[in-house]
């Protein structure tokens, strides 16, 4: 499985809101999709990619699977952590192609 | 570019300082400038979609930046550099704090420590960023905490109720 950062995870809107909404107690995919105004295919990828960022599990209810909220996974100050080292890897590599350009253009 | 990109961030908490380590294929003058003229600056400062819109820079000690992250949707996030100490082309120093877009600061802000080195056309650059609270750490996060603020705000009172429930269980 691709390992994806909790950035990536709450960088969207609609990923947000379904922490919010499973942070009350746990749903199935289709209970989520009921909630927002798209696909349920599109709600099952946002689904992915935040159990890839290990901030949702899923738990096996007899036919039914289940989402709910990886708690320990939420703590604020890591996740700020977190959040300020993406922006400053994004600032780098945006700095090396300004700085790339600039040399380009002294040649 | 034929060497690896150098990043390294560090979390530093008893000291409550944040370590950032970057290295450029570029000499230490245009690295420094980067760093220190505004229409530099606001090319890279800002993650995209993000923009960095600087209202006024002066780069002298005594003087700031006074700058704006900008959301795609305009949502101006204000904040302003106090430059502390400059010693060219080596380091500089500034207070980093939060404000409205009337300049007015938040009560709390960190202290930024920059240096820069060059050693066979490629330049280092050490950023120390000294928060007096870990707790305060995310008041680091600059425009694009925008967006999250709110969300934030209603999760953790959710987690807060969802524990207490817990709890009680």
């Amino acid at each position: 499985m691709m390992r994806r950062d909790i950035f990536q995870a709450i960088a969207d809107p609609t990923r947000r809101a379904i922490i919010t909404l499973i942070a009350l107690q746990a749903m199935t995919p289709n209970a989520i999709a009921e909630n927002f105004n798209t696909t349920r295919q599109s709600v099952s990828k946002h689904l992915r990619i935040l159990t890839e960022c290990d901030l949702l599990k899923q738990e096996q209810q007899g036919r039914e699977i289940y989402y709910s909220l990886q708690l320990e996974k939420m703590k604020e100050i890591d996740i700020w952590l977190q959040q300020f080292r993406k922006l400053w890897e994004t600032r780098f590599h945006q700095l090396e192609n300004v700085l790339a350009t600039i040399k380009k253009q002294k040649k | 570019m034929t060497q690896e990109s150098v990043f390294d961030f560090i979390v530093n908490k008893p000291e409550k300082k944040v370590l950032i380590t970057m290295e450029f294929d570029a000499d230490l003058p245009l690295v420094w400038d980067a760093f220190t003229k505004q229409e530099i600056l606001d090319q890279w400062y800002a993650p995209k979609p993000y923009s960095s819109r600087t209202k006024s820079m002066d780069f002298k000690v005594g003087g700031r930046r006074f700058y704006a992250m900008v959301s795609p949707d305009g949502l101006e996030r204000w904040a302003v550099q106090r430059y502390t100490s400059i010693s060219p082309k080596t380091n500089f120093k500034f207070f980093n704090v939060f404000t409205d877009e009337n300049e007015n600061p938040d009560p709390h802000g960190s202290d930024w420590d920059l240096n820069f080195s060059e050693q066979e056309g490629r330049t280092r650059v050490h950023i120390s960023i000294y928060n007096e609270s870990m707790e305060r750490m995310e008041s680091l996060m600059e425009g694009f905490k925008i967006g999250y603020k709110m969300t934030y705000e209603n999760l953790k009172e959710v987690l807060a109720a969802l524990v207490q429930k817990q709890k009680q269980a």
